[in-house]
């Protein structure tokens, strides 16, 4: 049944897309449908997963010639993901509810990016994972160039062709991987379970991590990020920073960790200090976490202080990857989830509580306007999400950061330290972000009228504020899907007998 | 193989006699009874006439399946030529289909017959393996192609591309020859086979290498390889609309294919090696060089052209690097994709110039011309996005599975790595290839139209060509099985 989150999705594209009539009010309904049922389904998926397993969906021949399948399955890392994806896609339509030029091919088109990544988390061969993984970009392109904001058409361009070269490194490593294991086959489970020899891992796992880590934001190949969530209409934004960045760091685990493990072995040899890609890339996740958290410290437009910090933010992500223990592991992947719940929370809010009423993103002009007092909803969501956002308890990023941090002091001491002071700063920029944008010293000018918050921003502000507060105070929830899936076959050879 | 008579000759070329007798019958036609009639019901009925007779020849080609040999490799029919010539002969389809709603000349019948007689060419030119075919073939196919880019006779531009592809053409043909003429010598006989066994004896052989260099001038001429494309943007802006689909589309097919079995079976024994740490002199590195050229040169010049047209050119120069990759790689997996490759580009080319050739009347050229096409035309817009993601090798269309296929023929060596430089330039490429082929979508789909502009109408035939070619490319990339089976069925037909 989970799979029919990929086909209602694309069913709801062209019913969207097909159906006669202008009517933007059947169209936001289609969408808000679809993305409830897909919701509703992953719930259900969730609720019934039998623990550590993995389900398998469908599997059918699709290129028998090439031992090409066609097999969506899920585990508990994909259920994870699938459930965030629910929950941004139906918190993007109810934000997204505005928007009325083009309002068929924008839902048409934002459908398409959602039946495309629901198709990315469950796919478990590795062609058909590209597959939705490119079907990904092009929706991802117009959504920008066409709904978007500042410099809409540069930023568009630039974070498809960060995609694309992305997903070029993944597509060389795929190939390689298909041709070196001899075994007709691009099955997950089976070449995760194919003893590669360590010389081709170690060239494998670096081309495919970083192809799937432009994705995730990875520095020094995030500059695509900020721009673009900048420029993004508020639900792409959402989606963008809350979901697409989501599925590099799930191609990271998913793909380079699980087939290519032994990539992350140490080379026996040091070049600049590093002794294996392990220690690489940890250090540029870190890099990541500071200077995504410094550089949000000084922005000037808001929406680039909430794109910043998602670089900060999907460092930690990528930091509990290169710990290889379980505890940096399961909170690496508990951040994807929280942060793709933030992320959404704070775009939203900057995006379309906040700019589509005062048209402007300017921290200098937002500080000279009384919006606490006059949209008080948008200003306590603020408060809510930046709270989760820097981690306090209570909140799912507490849980995810801290695993992540214990996981790092475990692999790499003085790294923890570092991602520790990235916290601090970030800190800093949300106080100085929330200070600015709420609680400023209004002008003398006499207060605009502004649109008061209407009920699909209340509904999707409370969804999204619901999930992160009931997942800080009760990780187990997911965490019950996260730590079987990693002790499970997939990840054995990592594991080798036992945790790192 | 045994003398041959000519019950014999006439029963192998059946297929490309319906398709001669076709050219004849529309040129007749033509000049007689339609002399009187409008332009509209000549166009009709020539292209009407040639799309059966060419639907006629598919016929005969898939109910009497002849196959056999001639004396010195001079015709040579199996299932893998017949495929190709089938794949030609429904370009040729297609191609008639756009034709038939012009009125851009009133030499309808010369126009159509020319069509028919290149195909006609491309046929004979994939089923032989004596040099002496090849070499008149080549000249046969290129004549019609230069006469049918210069056509139209009220466009200098036309004439002009006419000029330079008839003085490029002639030039790598002399080439061509004269490197044929060097294995000639070497070998004592026309024959690839022959030809074959003589290299082998003799792998290091100064002469061969000279030989080599120059069919691989000639060859690189007709493919439009970097550094021998001068002419393709040229005549890709400049000729009439559906001839240069033609040059684009079928003419490609036809010239890879040939050259592949050129290498394949004549000069196996001269490949030499062009993986990294492996380095031996032969055609695979000279080929290698040329792949790497086209790439580079192709997608690189591509990203500054205004022209799309010509944009579509300097492309097809990159594809036709990507394509020598599995020239490269010369094993039986990089046949098997190289004619996978070549026929879906050709299709998607096909499409893209279709695309073209309906808005013949809008005088479009400049990109910035499909400004908001997506308003005044949804559906060319769609069949548009399409062909251009296929040919930036988009999932799930064709494009995207003849590259994943051609990179993985690439790898698929005894060292896996020693080609993987050029997968990725390949990948590099595919890259900036991406970067413009989104620059026209964007045109069309970001931007809203000019006001003041009208609805664009497009012909029934090209409606329905177009939109048979573009289900041909998400169907052949959805499943690609459907024609990867036949090909690999025949090719290991052809090479026992």
């Amino acid at each position: 049944m989970l799979a029919w989150t990929i086909y209602l999705s694309f069913m709801g594209a062209a019913a969207v897309t097909l159906t006669p009539g202008k009517s933007p009010t059947v169209a936001r309904l289609t969408a808000l449908l679809t993305t409830l049922a897909g919701l509703f389904i992953a719930i259900v998926a969730v609720a019934h997963h039998p623990s550590g397993g993995t389900v398998t969906l469908v599997r059918a021949p699709w290129m028998p010639r090439l031992g090409i399948e066609y097999h969506l399955a899920a585990d508990g890392i994909s259920l994870v993901l699938v459930l965030l994806t629910g929950l941004a896609a139906v918190a993007g339509v109810l934000f997204s509810w505005n928007i009325e030029t083009r309002v068929k091919d924008f839902f048409g088109l934002y459908l398409l990016l959602i039946g495309a990544v629901y198709g990315v988390f469950l796919s478990f061969d590795l062609f058909l994972l590209f597959v939705f993984y490119e079907l990904a970009i092009i929706p991802k392109y117009f959504l920008i160039a066409i709904w978007g904001s500042t410099r809409r058409e540069y930023a568009a361009m630039k974070l498809v062709l960060y995609s694309f070269a992305g997903s070029a490194l993944v597509l060389a490593g795929m190939v390689a991987a298909y041709v070196v294991s001899g075994q007709r086959t691009l099955n997950l489970e089976a070449l995760a379970h194919f003893p590669f020899s360590p010389h081709f891992q170690m060239w494998a796992f670096p081309l495919v991590f970083v192809g799937f880590a432009v994705l995730a934001g990875m520095w020094p190949f995030h500059t695509w990020a900020p721009t673009g969530h900048a420029a993004a209409p508020t639900a792409a934004s959402m989606l963008l920073a809350g979901v697409v960045m989501k599925l590099g760091a799930y191609g990271c685990l998913r793909v380079a960790i699980m087939l290519f493990p032994h990539g992350l072995d140490p080379w026996g040899f040091h070049v600049l200090g590093f002794g294996s890609w392990q220690q690489v890339f940890a250090v540029l996740a870190v890099i990541g976490i500071v200077y995504g958290a410094s550089v949000a410290l000084v922005q000037k437009d808001l929406k680039f202080v909430v794109g910043y910090s998602s670089v900060s933010h999907m460092g930690f992500v990528l930091l509990g990857l290169m710990t290889l223990n379980q505890i940096g592991l399961s909170g690496a992947v508990y951040q994807m989830f929280s942060h793709g719940i933030i992320a959404g929370l704070l775009f939203a809010v900057v995006g379309r509580m906040v700019y589509d009423r005062t048209h402007t993103r300017d921290l200098g002009e937002l500080s000279r306007m009384p919006l606490a007092r006059t949209i008080p909803f948008a200003a306590v969501t603020f408060v809510l999400a930046f709270m989760a956002s820097i981690g306090l308890p209570g909140f799912s990023g507490f849980i995810a950061e801290l695993e992540v941090l214990v996981g790092s002091w475990r692999a790499f001491p003085w790294m923890a330290w570092i991602a520790g002071f990235g916290i601090l700063v970030g800190i800093a920029f949300s106080w100085r972000a929330l200070q600015a944008t709420f609680f400023g010293e209004p002008a003398a000018t006499p207060e605009q009228a502004m649109p008061p918050i209407t009920l699909p921003e209340r509904l999707g502000a409370c969804l999204l504020l619901a999930s992160t507060i009931v997942l800080g105070l009760y990780p187990r929830l997911l965490m019950d899907l996260i730590l079987p899936s990693l002790n499970g076959p997939l990840f054995e050879q990592l594991r080798q007998g036992g945790w790192r | 193989m045994n003398a041959a008579g000519y019950p014999e000759l006439l029963w192998l070329t059946a297929p490309e006699i319906v398709v001669a007798l076709a050219a004849l019958l529309v040129l007749v036609l033509d000049l007689s009874l339609l002399r009187r009639s409008t332009l509209a019901v000549r166009f009709g009925a020539a292209t009407l006439v040639a799309s059966l007779g060419c639907l006629l020849a598919v016929v005969v080609l898939l109910k009497f399946p002849a196959q056999g040999d001639l004396p010195a490799g001079m015709l040579v029919v199996n299932p893998l030529t017949q495929l190709v010539q089938m794949a030609l002969l429904g370009l040729a389809i297609l191609i008639l289909l756009l034709v038939s709603s012009t009125r851009f000349s009133t030499h309808v019948g010369e126009y159509c017959a020319l069509i028919l007689f290149a195909t006609t060419s491309m046929m004979l030119l994939v089923s032989t393996q004596n040099l002496l075919v090849i070499f008149i073939t080549i000249e046969f196919l290129s004549l019609s192609l230069y006469i049918l880019t210069g056509f139209n006779k009220q466009s200098q531009a036309s004439a002009e591309a006419g000029l330079k592809y008839f003085l490029f053409g002639g030039m790598s043909a002399g080439i061509l020859l004269f490197g044929m003429s060097l294995l000639y010598g070497l070998s004592g006989s026309l024959a690839l086979d022959r030809i074959a066994l003589a290299v082998k004896a003799s792998p290091g052989d100064p002469l061969l290498t000279l030989a080599v260099v120059m069919v691989v001038t000639g060859f690189g001429f007709k493919i439009a390889a970097a550094p021998f494309h001068m002419w393709a943007p040229e005549v890709y802006q400049g000729a009439p609309t559906w001839s240069a689909t033609l040059v684009a589309s079928s003419s490609k097919v036809a010239s890879f294919f040939a050259l592949f079995v050129f290498f394949f079976v004549g000069l196996m024994g001269a490949a030499g090696s062009a993986a990294r740490g492996a380095y031996s002199i032969g055609w695979a590195p000279l080929i290698a060089i040329v792949a790497v050229a086209s790439m580079l040169w192709g997608n690189l010049a591509a990203i500054a052209q205004t022209s799309v047209r010509r944009l579509l050119a300097y492309s097809a120069i990159g594809h036709a690097g990507y394509m020598l990759i599995a020239l490269v790689a010369h094993n039986q997996r990089g046949f098997v994709s190289l004619v996978y490759y070549v026929i879906t580009y050709a299709l998607a080319t096909v499409g893209a110039f279709g695309v073209l050739a309906a808005l013949e009347d809008e005088r479009v050229d400049s990109i910035t011309d499909f400004r908001g096409l997506s308003k005044r035309a949804p559906d060319l817009s769609f069949c548009l996005l399409i062909f251009l993601l296929s040919l930036a090798g988009i999932p799930p269309l064709a494009g995207f599975f003849g590259k994943f296929y051609v990179f993985v023929s690439a790898l698929d060596g005894a060292d896996h790595s020693s080609l993987l430089w050029l997968v990725l330039l390949a990948l590099a490429m595919s890259v900036v290839s991406f970067y413009y082929y989104l620059k026209v979508l964007k045109q069309a789909y970001v931007f809203e139209p000019a006001t003041g502009v009208a609805a664009i109408r497009v012909p029934a035939t090209t409606r329905i060509a177009l939109w048979v070619t573009a289900a041909l490319v998400v169907l052949l990339g959805c499943l690609p099985d459907l024609l990867l089976d036949r090909i690999a069925n025949a090719i290991l037909d052809f090479i026992s």
